[in-house]
């Protein structure tokens, strides 16, 4: 089966549109980072379009980047989460507006 | 012991090494510790001295100068001044007396300042300046020797100031440190000239060239010979920069023995006799020397009489002896004048230690009016005190006072540049001396008890007041006058580097006369002091003044004058001056600095998914940039 390079990017363009909608919304710091994932694999998803458009594999080891990248994020992010709950009693970034000029 | 005199550098460099030792390890050692390294470093210093010297002489009739060169300071067009100790009669002379005087007066001041909180601190300010003094003394180029100038006038600085937590002390230690500065000012042009004209700072270069260079009277030797002058002045105190020595007594006691009577005042003393030959080269600011001397010498006199503040008199009493010093310079008795530095060293330091005695023993009192009876209480202050004060007013045929100050005094009259003025001047001085020194004696030492003392002095403390007594008694056998053994031992080693004095008047009996007539002046001086104070009863307060002692007490009033001309001028302009274009371009620089500020910790709110968008916004301008433009 052969997709479209234009097909693929399309989607890869409104996952990204997606989980940046999601970002700027929502104020719950959870979905937050979920929108974040979504927009990582927007961009993994161009990669193998790209990749598998021209038959190269560097979109792949591209997407293996994004992939090990991610994890790491959400490692860090769930702590940051937790702590941010400890500290706050709440998931919600406008209550975490603390550190103003 | 042939190569000892390589060691010369060390002499230097062990000050040096003792103040960074206190410096980094001051505040984890132990009082005994820094005692050690502080007074040891100076000891050591000494006794290097000592054997530098003794290689030296060895072998070395002619007193041919050795010059040690450590390394090249800098090469610029042309200037290219080492890091280079000059060794002749003249350096070792001035060596002898800071490493001997400070070592002796380091090991009072480890009993003197024992409770001080600053203990460390203050070792760290006396080593450095030691270390200056001797790179002052030992330079072989102008430059460096104006490094351990500027060296010894911020260790003067530090240490006047060194109670900072009274204002009047810091007050003190800036007017010192300011008011030298006017000749530093004078001084550094007389550099650039000497630069200018001989392509060189290396003294001896200069002074080798500068006779054939330079005309007798030229405007140009005289005009550099002026310049120096000013520095001297400011650095020894003389008329019309001497008003900062006064004050300078707000540091502690040993700060003035050491710095401001035995050796950083004596360095314009040194700065002249170093240069004699532009002041040969210049006969106008030779006399100038001469004048400047002989009338500082009765300013100075006169206020030390009116003072009631122990430290003061003495201060006044080395601005005074100072002038004799610079009287001799003037008169060309070159030999004369460092030997009477080496000799008030010895005394000055002496009578100084002596009053911090008293001062530490009667808890902070300077008041002469408010001690008395001390004698009995502390017998070892007392009779070398007595000896500091005899020494000092030139007791005949006994003290070292007299063998220096009345060679000073012959010569005023009988060399090729004196004058029965200039003699008259000194004599006149001579008995004010005499009339203030025991003045002082009879105050602090006589009459009834007013104050007990609450602590006496130790070892350390009375070892260096017999020490110095000793000298200032011994000290004057080394050079005896033409009439009394002719024994020049000391002039004709000095005169291995300075040129000897030219007399014009021979014929001992003429000079027996001059010293049978100040001899009498110093008798009668300490003869009126007697009559007029010996146990005479005080109120123990400030003495009622008239107008003209006030006047005297007040230092002729310099103060005063150099307030109205210079001082209150200044501030006015100052003050006027504040709100100037230039500030206000400043001042608007700074406003606009704080605006940006307000404006961008405006946008800092701490709301997460602002700056998300912020990010989103900008992502999406930056591409549409990328992609359309």
């Amino acid at each position: 089966m052969n997709i479209q390079l234009e097909q693929g990017m399309l989607l890869a363009a409104v996952l990204f549109l997606t989980g940046l909608t999601g970002l700027l919304v929502r104020r719950n710091i959870i979905f937050m980072l979920m929108s974040v994932e979504v927009m990582l694999n927007a961009a993994g998803l161009a990669f193998i379009v790209a990749g598998s458009a021209w038959g190269k594999a560097d979109g792949q080891v591209m997407f293996i980047f994004i992939l090990t990248m991610a994890a790491a994020e959400v490692a860090v992010g769930l702590a940051l989460i937790i702590q941010m709950f400890a500290k706050f009693k709440s998931a919600d970034t406008n209550r975490a507006n603390t550190m103003n000029g | 012991m042939g190569s000892m005199k390589e060691f010369l550098w060390l002499i230097v460099a062990l000050p040096f090494a003792g103040s960074l030792i206190l410096v980094i390890a001051g505040k984890k050692l132990p009082r005994l510790a820094c005692a050690f390294v502080g007074v040891g470093s100076v000891s050591l210093s000494a006794i290097v001295t000592l054997l530098v010297c003794i290689s030296f002489l060895r072998g070395n009739p002619g007193g041919t100068p050795y010059v040690e060169s450590i390394w090249q300071w800098m090469n610029v067009d042309g200037l290219s001044p080492d890091i280079a100790f000059h060794l002749d009669a003249v350096s070792l002379a001035f060596i002898f007396v800071v490493t001997f005087v400070g070592a002796l007066i380091h090991l009072y001041s480890a009993q003197f300042m024992w409770k001080d909180e600053g203990f460390a601190r203050f070792f760290i300010y006396m080593n450095l300046f030691v270390g200056f003094m001797l790179t002052l003394v030992l330079a072989d180029n102008m430059l460096l020797l104006y490094l351990g100038w500027e060296g010894v006038g911020l260790c003067s600085f530090l240490l006047i100031g060194f109670w900072y937590g009274d204002p009047a002390n810091g007050y003190a230690a800036r007017k010192a440190f300011i008011v030298t500065r006017v000749g530093d000012f004078a001084m550094t042009i007389g550099l650039f000239v000497l630069f200018i004209n001989f392509h060189t700072l290396n003294i001896q270069a200069i002074l080798t060239a500068a006779p054939t260079t330079w005309a007798v009277g030229s405007g140009i030797a005289l005009t550099t010979a002026l310049l120096l002058l000013g520095g001297a002045l400011g650095k020894s105190a003389q008329l019309p920069l001497q008003t900062w020595l006064p004050d300078a007594m707000a540091g502690p006691s040993p700060v003035s023995a050491l710095i401001h009577s035995a050796t950083m005042v004596t360095a314009g003393v040194y700065l002249i006799a170093r240069t004699h030959v532009l002041f040969e080269l210049a006969p106008v600011a030779q006399t100038t020397v001469a004048i400047i001397g002989a009338i500082t010498l009765l300013v100075a006199g006169l206020a030390a009489l009116n003072q009631h503040d122990i430290k003061r008199v003495l201060a006044y009493s080395t601005i005074s002896q100072i002038g004799y010093m610079f009287l001799a310079l003037g008169v060309g008795a070159w030999s004369a004048a460092i030997f009477h530095f080496m000799i008030h060293a010895f005394f000055k330091a002496l009578l100084f230690l002596g009053a911090g005695v008293v001062i530490w023993s009667l808890d902070e009192e300077h008041n002469m009016f408010k001690m008395g009876g001390l004698w009995k209480k502390l017998p070892v202050t007392f009779w070398t005190f007595l000896i500091g004060a005899a020494s000092l007013s030139a007791l005949p045929l006994i003290t070292a006072g007299f063998y220096s100050k009345d060679k000073i005094l012959w010569l005023s009259y009988a060399s090729d540049k004196g004058s029965v003025w200039l003699w008259l001047a000194g004599l006149a001085g001579a008995f004010l001396t005499a009339l203030y020194a025991f003045r002082m004696v009879l105050l602090t030492f006589f009459g009834d008890v007013k104050k007990e003392p609450s602590q006496r002095p130790g070892l350390m403390m009375t070892i260096p007041l017999i020490v110095l007594s000793i000298l200032s008694i011994i000290g004057g056998f080394i050079e005896l006058p033409g009439d009394m053994g002719h024994f020049t031992m000391f002039s004709d080693f000095i005169e291995k580097t300075l040129p000897a004095t030219l007399v014009n008047i021979s014929g001992h009996y003429t000079e027996l006369l001059f010293q049978l007539i100040s001899g009498l002046v110093a008798v009668a001086g300490i003869g009126t002091a007697y009559v007029f104070y010996y146990n005479k009863a005080f109120p123990a307060a400030e003495p009622q003044r008239n107008a003209v002692q006030n006047f005297f007490y007040k230092g002729w009033d310099f103060d005063l004058l150099y307030d109205t001309l210079i001082v209150r001028p200044v501030v006015f302009l100052a003050q006027m001056d504040k709100n100037d274009v230039i500030d206000r371009f400043y001042n608007g620089l700074a406003s606009l600095a704080l605006w940006f500020n307000k404006l961008l910790s405006a946008t800092q709110n701490g709301m997460v998914r602002r700056y998300a968008i912020v990010l989103a916004i900008g992502a999406i301008i930056t591409l549409t940039i990328i992609l359309y433009l």
